[in-house]
């Protein structure tokens, strides 16, 4: 019972896991754009939330509308005033940047917020249960995140599947020489991008604060498992990224059950299978995988 | 006035001139065709109209209003819409999804979605379906339908004709006179002499970045176009 | 086809040139004057300099991958990791001599890096950066979990203890020394030899390269797999000065950012950058090393402010001024026949190869 417990609470770690990856997916598919820094962006929410909850002290979950449009805004001006010349120097000076702002990051957390751990507090919620059996009980927060990822990750799927701005994200992914032809500023839309990359981060960072707790150099490790769930999950697809991020908790999770050291290893092993068996990903879209 | 004034227009490649102090005037409703061999310069010309590159030297009026400056995206909502040689649309949208996108800069004309379809039949039955596996003739006709959403006032056409049969060929070159008729200005470029005659009221020749021949096409003889062409 | 025309002039290929054999002559001198800094030195300057050659060494293997097989690794730590461990199993562990154990040690870890190849070859750009990352987390994690090299906790060098204390800093002096220079002169051997032209022309254009029948693949596992020597042989010395080995720190990306600032404020894709920015470094670390973390916000800051206003780094810039370049990689046609003798300019040539 233990281990189909472990496999719940692997699919629910595993949506948050997504949702963090989103962003990353994102700005691949726009721009072709690996942002090292992504993970440390989402520790850095986490600790703009701390900011907001320790100078009001609200809920954690009542800063998100301040903290997401912030990040979005940040994310629209980095890439408007930063990242935007940096591809123009070639593929590799964004990777170098984005490497340059996650060392500036963590160590400006480190200097203002000291090493200590922290821990964002939703109060009573993070410890209540739904009982589905007598043996089988659901936290109502993993629950939460579940659900939350889903919503977004749908949402985003939406966007850009029917509005006009999702076409145009879409355009610009496939051609952004021939968007500019149709009006598209692909400038602009690079930094749309990364804007809604920030406000997914931001949300998935925010939801990780406050399932543990998090200190300065947490961002590596979340970059880490978003690049996971986007690979085995398979580049290009957005529900893709769902089940990799499922597939890389549930991962965890079982590992966690044989000894919680081997967590974090049980995943890369994972990772590391699906990319020696299907270096495409599970989902990769039938374009991909001729390739 | 003319819709369109290009005045001693050049253009590079890095250190490579493909544009020598070129000069044109298009005017209102009037279709204009630009013929030349390959390397000419034809495509670079358009390329200066649409913004994609910049000119070096002279200056460029639309609709009297100096608009070298202007970024190509803002171009289109100043309505001049370029066809691109080797037609470019977008892979993974459908037929539908690529000429929503071309009305992007929701300029206000007689082209929609209904009134291209119309326009080309063949794209109505396909209209779900992803570019990416659209014919050549289809794609180059949705190109030219994206470009007709933007409802320009300037449409610019680089060679439709490149890499397709001509029956298919002939079909496109159909449209052009609907386009026109509905008002909007036409600047083709071809390679294909035949076609660029028969579908202008004016025709250019460019050989190697200049100007070497220009008139009505009923006032051109053959001689004289194949030696604006080849140079010889 | 008639045969070769006697009277034509004929040619012969040249690289060598009046820069790269000043460079070569003060390479020989410089060697030999630092390494009689034992008989001289304090231990101090030693350790110093001991750091600053196997750092040398690292980011000389980073520029590799990098500036010339386009590849951007952020887990060489993985193989500074091993260097280490490895030292440690085969010195400390199996007993045997020091020098055999880094030697056996790269040799392991070529083997490893063979393997890890295979994975991270599957990948591309900024994933296949991430994923080299992800296999120095699987080396740690697999160290950590394991009691008989120290887990958690880690491990120290006894093995150097045989030498006694000023032995082994000069010892590790000499080798770091020796790793330093040979560093250098490997990346050089490597751009002057067709492996070089090759990586020079995927440099230029991937596609281009290939269809002149360059075999891209392998000339980019080629470079993978010495730079994961070289990045091991640099950790093994960095640790026979550091002597305590700790996972986390062994197998930390601070290696890597190390690296990367190095190699971008000296100057990436030049043999030259690194040297330029592992001075710069050092100096930098003295200056600033005490305000701890503000030192690697400077660093990155300048990191950054460089790889957009200055893509060449600081090397770039001196190229760019004196048309300079040390070591004598362009090739250049020069007539073998007396009577034609080709005015060869002395700057290694026109600056965007190099």
């Amino acid at each position: 019972m233990e281990w189909v417990n472990a496999v719940v609470q692997g699919v629910l770690l595993g949506a948050l896991y997504a949702l963090l990856a989103t962003g990353l997916s994102l700005v691949f598919g726009v721009m072709r754009m690996v942002n090292l820094a992504h993970g440390d962006l989402a520790t850095l929410a986490a600790y703009l939330a701390l900011v907001v909850v320790q100078a009001t002290g609200v809920n954690p979950f009542l800063a998100l509308p301040v903290v997401v449009p912030l990040m979005m805004v940040l994310g629209y001006l980095l890439q408007r005033l930063l990242l935007n010349r940096s591809i123009d120097h070639g593929p590799l000076s964004p990777l170098l940047i984005t490497f340059g702002l996650s060392v500036i990051i963590q160590n400006v957390l480190l200097d203002v917020f000291s090493a200590d751990s922290r821990g964002l507090d939703a109060g009573t919620l993070e410890n209540e249960s739904i009982h589905l059996t007598d043996q089988l009980a659901v936290g109502v927060f993993p629950l939460l995140t579940f659900v939350v990822a889903v919503v977004v990750l749908g949402g985003l799927g939406l966007i850009l599947a029917r509005t006009q701005l999702g076409r145009a994200l879409r355009a610009t992914s496939d051609d952004h020489t021939a968007a500019r032809l149709v009006g598209i500023d692909h400038r602009h839309l690079y930094a749309v991008a990364l804007a809604i990359a920030l406000g997914t981060v931001a949300i998935a960072g925010i939801f990780l604060g406050i399932r543990t707790t998090f200190g300065p150099s947490d961002g590596p490790t979340r970059l880490i498992s978003a690049f996971e769930a986007v690979i085995i999950g398979g580049l290009g697809s957005l529900w893709g990224t769902l089940i990799g991020g499922i597939v890389l908790g549930v991962a965890q999770a079982l590992g966690n059950q044989v000894s919680p050291s081997f967590q974090l290893l049980a995943g890369h092993l994972v990772f590391l299978a699906i990319l020696m068996f299907r270096p495409h990903g599970l989902f990769a879209p039938a374009s991909a995988r001729q390739t | 006035m003319s819709l369109l004034e290009v005045e001693h227009v050049s253009s590079f490649y890095g250190d490579f001139q493909a544009l020598y102090d070129v000069s044109l005037a298009v005017d209102a409703g009037e279709t204009l065709a630009i013929i030349g061999a390959n390397g000419a310069g034809k495509s670079t010309l358009l390329n200066v109209i649409s913004g994609l590159f910049p000119n070096r030297g002279g200056a460029i009026r639309f609709e009297g209003r100096l608009i070298d400056r202007l970024p190509a995206h803002l171009r289109v909502e100043a309505g001049i819409s370029l066809v691109p040689e080797g037609r470019r649309v977008f892979p993974s949208l459908t037929v539908r999804e690529n000429l929503l996108i071309g009305a992007y800069r929701r300029r206000t004309g007689r082209w929609d979605v209904p009134a291209v379809l119309e326009l080309f039949p063949l794209l109505a039955a396909r209209s779900e379906r992803r570019a990416a596996v659209l014919s050549g003739g289809e794609q180059q006709a949705l190109a030219i339908g994206r470009a007709l959403m933007a409802n320009p006032r300037l449409l610019l056409l680089d060679e439709v004709s490149l890499g397709l049969a001509p029956v298919i060929v002939s079909q496109l070159y159909a449209a052009i006179p609907q386009i026109a008729a509905a008002g909007t200005t036409v600047l083709l470029v071809e390679q294909n002499i035949e076609q660029a005659l028969a579908a202008s009221k004016r025709v250019c020749c460019l050989l190697e970045g200049r100007i070497a021949l220009s008139g009505r096409p009923a006032d051109l003889s053959r001689d004289a176009i194949v030696t604006a062409y080849f140079g010889i | 086809m008639s045969g070769p025309n006697p009277a034509a002039p004929r040619f012969r290929v040249v690289q060598a040139t009046r820069a790269s054999r000043v460079t070569a002559i003060g390479g020989l001198l410089l060697i030999a004057g630092l390494a009689s800094l034992p008989a001289w030195g304090d231990a101090g300057t030693m350790n110093l300099l001991t750091e600053f050659f196997a750092l040398l060494a690292l980011a000389e293997m980073w520029n590799l991958l990098a500036g010339y097989a386009g590849l951007v690794s952020i887990g060489q730590q993985a193989f500074i990791g091993l260097g280490a461990y490895g030292l440690f199993t085969f010195a400390d562990l199996a007993g045997l001599h020091p020098l055999l154990a880094v030697v056996v040690t790269a040799g392991v870890v070529g083997l490893i890096a063979l393997v890890t190849s295979f994975f991270a070859f599957r990948l591309e750009g900024g994933y296949f950066a991430i994923g080299t990352w992800v296999i120095a987390e699987v080396f740690r994690l697999l160290i950590v979990s394991n009691k008989a090299v120290g887990a958690g906790t880690g491990v120290s060098i006894r093995s150097l203890a045989q030498f006694g204390p000023d032995g082994r800093i000069a010892i590790t002096y000499v080798l770091a020394l020796a790793v330093g220079f040979g560093a250098v002169a490997v990346c050089a051997l490597i751009m002057r030899s067709r492996l070089g032209l090759s990586l020079r022309a995927i440099r230029d254009s991937d596609v281009a390269a290939r269809s002149l029948g360059v075999d891209v693949f392998r000339a980019k596992v080629a470079v993978y797999l010495i730079a994961a020597v070289g990045s091991a042989v640099a950790g093994s010395i960095m640790y026979m000065s550091l002597l305590r080995i700790q996972p986390t720190a062994a197998f930390g990306v601070g290696w890597t950012a190390w690296m990367i600032f190095i190699v971008i404020i000296g100057g990436l894709g030049r043999i030259e950058g690194p040297i330029v920015g592992t001075a710069v470094f050092i100096g930098l670390r003295e200056l600033l090393g005490d305000f701890g973390s503000a030192y690697l916000i400077v660093l990155g800051t300048l990191a950054v402010a460089i790889t957009i206003l200055a893509p060449r780094g600081l090397w770039g810039l001196i190229e760019d001024r004196y048309s300079i370049g040390l070591f004598g990689i362009q090739r250049r046609l020069v007539a073998a026949a007396p009577m034609i003798e080709a005015q060869t300019p002395d700057a290694a040539g026109k600056s965007e190869v190099g």
